[in-house]
């Protein structure tokens, strides 16, 4: 803890140096050319074999498909595996109460990722705090590295990657939903029907990294990215976020950035008191908290409420069903 | 012997009397039965079609009515174990007439119960998919392991007694059955000649998968109850759910055979071999389960309320007094407490009553599993509102329909398999003449003393095995 990379300390209002273009696909497009961070730093190595090696050993399943077939891998420039993580400051997320929309980490990955209806991979739960008023809790998958619900897959459609995420192989899920009795945190969810996404997602290529196009009678949930990545672009959700509370970064090198700032992560959480969900269940989470309820972009936790999330692209989906949770 | 000769020839007669007397209500049951299953077939291509989107589950409450059957016919399948194994291993001789009908429910209701499994499947085309890919850690392979096991054993046990029968069948029915049913006799007697070497290799058999198949049912209600004990879920994260299961197993599958053995009895007038003995014991198994029940309930709910850890305020509430407190209360009044009382009053403690207690215990337990399913998965896990469920005419529809064909299938079975044990219940009575002969050895239905029966049939079968 002696040594400094770089200040974790959020100034108390909210800085605004770069203009941030409010339409989620431009700044996705400035992201991937100047927001890298930490990551479009430190040149890619690709090391399939290594890859192939760690997904033998600890991928369920023999032989967990499409992992073996990104080009670009997951390590750092000594060619050890990236262990992906999330830091969710919660000081700076007012559910986009400020920003007048719904909030904009769930818009930006319904848009990226053409999550069906009523799906939502990042939801902003909204928890009473103990002396009144409520906080909001933007909740992604876990990606527990004690994963309650890989335990339980008959089949090994859920699993682990040597980067400490949790993949769900669609082509492989047979449907029987004992991962979402299994999961926690409730973040596993269920194609009922005939998914509702757009025309342009039929045609993307199928990998559990990118789980388009949805199909029915198949459990899907936040991926983590890893695709993007490594591609040298943040996830949607971070990329999403107006205020920058979402750190996307890699235990390996003890890196964290919300696209703005790099940090060191484990810094980061110890300095701001970081915490898990259900840290007492032992499935610990890649995703931390920094407590808060948004006191940061001036959000008074008495003023309760939040925009209902939409799907923009619903009504060119044709022909499918939507449900309700 | 005379009066043996005609007891013989009388059971041979009753018992027969379903294979080769055919009325025209038989048919029209079995019609009856026949659109109730096609009714489930055609509701169930719709969900084949549309998917699971056809039920009332959603992605909180991501399991109901399927899941609820799959445990209640599992645990139906556990009245031939206990009836069969456990009072073949000790000697309770009363249980000769009713193994049969009993085996026979296990067997229908674990191929019941399994369809259940592939009907709750979102993707139930990829089925092979367990085995292709299968990992032995995941309950569900466990379960498949079992089930599958269970199914195979009970099958065995249901066939092996059952050889000097066909046999019987093979001899006695040559000239009265058609073609088909002669040849299936035929093949399926084994060329059983009721010789020594046959007795004692028969009497073997028995006995190793008695002892096999008691591990077997243990374990497959365990697995069944593991699927749900090994979530984090308040409710169902707790280790008494195996004994709970099991206990409820067995529980719901006396109660099921109380209730196949009256409809038969009234049907095909077997009162002289379904005796009142037979269902005032049934009853006090019923009772004494009851009691079991009650005492597993109290562990379970005791513990777990008197610490309250977590969301189990809300557990406790939708359980005892909101939304599924009619059911709760049910269960416990009319399932676990009323079958005791029925069996402490003289007055009610009839094959009438009897009747009545099973009734009650078979809707109980149903709507246990239910609310053991629902409500575990209605408790919120993140600060969400409580989702609802309740199944859609489709779930209904198909779960009629898994009804009715446990019911075809042992109205099927009538026609073709003998119903009672006859060889067994020919040797029980032998030895009841025998027994009166001698007043000294008249000890009740403890069995007769070892070695002292002067018959080397039935004494041999079983101990011939063990040693």
């Amino acid at each position: 803890m002696s040594k400094r990379v770089e200040t974790a300390e959020s100034p108390p209002e909210p800085r605004r140096e770069i203009p941030i273009p409010l339409d989620a696909v431009d700044r996705r497009t400035v992201l991937k050319y100047i927001g890298l961070g930490a990551l479009g730093a430190v040149p890619l190595v690709a090391s399939t074999q290594l890859m192939d090696g760690l997904v033998k050993d600890v991928v369920t399943g023999p032989e967990a498909a499409g992992l073996a077939a990104p080009t670009g891998d997951a390590t750092t420039k000594f060619g050890r595996v990236r262990q992906w993580t999330m830091i969710i400051d919660l000081a700076k997320c007012d559910g986009c109460q400020s920003q007048g929309t719904p909030p904009q980490c769930t818009t930006a990955c319904i848009e990226g990722h053409f999550a069906p209806q009523p799906m939502q991979w990042i939801e902003i739960y909204e928890a009473e705090l103990s002396g009144g008023g409520t906080q909001f809790i933007p909740t992604p998958c876990q990606q527990c590295e004690n994963p309650p619900c890989v335990k339980v897959c008959p089949v090994g459609a859920t699993f682990s990657t040597p980067e400490g995420t949790v993949l769900i192989d669609q082509d492989r899920c047979i449907g029987c939903r004992i991962c979402m009795a299994a999961c926690p945190y409730d973040r596993r969810f269920f194609n009922w029907g005939k998914p509702p996404i757009p025309p342009e997602a039929a045609l993307a290529d199928y990998s559990p990294e990118q789980q388009t196009p949805a199909s029915r009678g198949t459990v899907m949930k936040c991926d983590f990215c890893p695709e993007m990545v490594r591609g040298g672009t943040l996830p949607f959700c971070v990329q999403g976020c107006p205020n920058d509370a979402i750190w996307y970064g890699d235990f390996e090198e003890d890196v964290a950035t919300n696209g703005r700032q790099i940090v060191k992560a484990t810094q980061l959480i110890s300095e701001r008191n970081g915490y898990r969900l259900k840290e007492h269940l032992g499935t610990q989470p890649r995703v931390y908290y920094l407590p808060g309820h948004g006191e940061d972009i001036g959000r008074d936790p008495e003023n309760e409420g939040r925009m209902p999330t939409e799907w923009p692209w619903i009504e060119r989906a044709e022909g499918a069903v939507t449900w309700t949770r | 012997m005379d009066t043996m000769t005609n007891w013989h020839e009388r059971l041979i007669r009753k018992t027969t009397r379903p294979t080769l007397v055919t009325t025209y209500r038989y048919w029209v049951w079995v019609a009856f039965l026949v659109a109730i299953v096609a009714n489930g077939v055609f509701q169930y291509s719709k969900q084949w079609s549309e998917g699971l989107y056809v039920t009332g589950m959603r992605d909180r409450i991501s399991w109901g009515l399927y899941i609820t059957a799959f445990v209640f016919f599992i645990g139906i399948s556990h009245a031939g174990t206990l009836i069969s194994a456990i009072l073949r291993a000790s000697k309770a001789t009363w249980r000769a007439p009713i193994t049969r009908i009993a085996e026979l429910i296990t067997a229908v209701a674990l191929v019941v119960g399994a369809s259940f499994v592939l009907i709750d499947m979102g993707r139930p085309e990829r089925i092979f998919n367990v085995f292709r890919y299968g990992r032995w850690q995941s309950p569900i392979m466990w379960d498949v392991m079992a089930i599958t096991t269970y199914l195979t054993a009970s099958v065995i046990y249901l066939y092996a007694p059952m050889i000097p029968d066909l046999a019987l069948y093979r001899d006695r029915l040559a000239n009265k059955v058609g073609f088909i049913r002669r040849f299936f006799y035929e093949t399926v007697a084994l060329n059983w000649r009721g010789l020594p070497s046959q007795v004692r290799f028969l009497g073997k058999a028995i006995t190793i998968m008695m002892l096999l198949i008691m591990p077997i049912a243990v374990s497959v209600h365990t697995v069944v109850s593991w699927i749900f004990a090994m979530t984090l879920r308040v409710g169902w994260n707790t280790s008494i759910f195996g004994v709970l299961f099991v206990a409820g197993a067995i529980f719901s599958g006396v109660a099921t055979l109380v209730l196949v053995m009256a409809t038969l009895r009234r049907m095909y007038h077997w009162e002289e071999y379904l005796t009142p003995k037979h269902f005032l014991y049934l009853g006090y198994l019923l009772a004494a389960f009851a009691g079991f029940m009650i005492y597993v309930n109290i562990n379970e709910y005791l513990t777990e309320g008197f610490k309250l850890e977590e969301s189990g305020e809300f557990a406790f509430r939708q359980l005892f007094i909101d939304d599924f407190a009619a059911m709760f209360w049910f269960y416990v009044i009319g399932g676990l407490i009323a079958p005791i009382v029925i069996m402490l009053i003289p007055k009610t403690r009839t094959v009438a009553g009897v009747v009545v207690a099973a009734i009650l215990v078979d809707i109980a337990m149903f709507l246990e599993r239910y609310f053991i399913v629902v409500t575990g998965l209605r408790v919120p896990l993140m600060p969400y509102e409580p989702a609802s469920y309740a199944p859609t005419f489709i779930e209904w529809s198909i779960f009629i329909a898994g009804v009715a064909l446990f019911l075809l299938l042992i109205t099927i079975a009538l026609k073709v398999l003998p119903m009672f044990a006859v060889w067994e219940m020919t040797e029980e009575h032998e030895l009841a003449i025998a027994r009166q002969t001698e007043p000294v050895l008249q000890t009740g239905y403890e069995g007769p003393a070892p070695g002292v029966s002067g018959s080397p049939g039935p004494d041999g079968l079983t101990e011939g095995g063990l040693s």
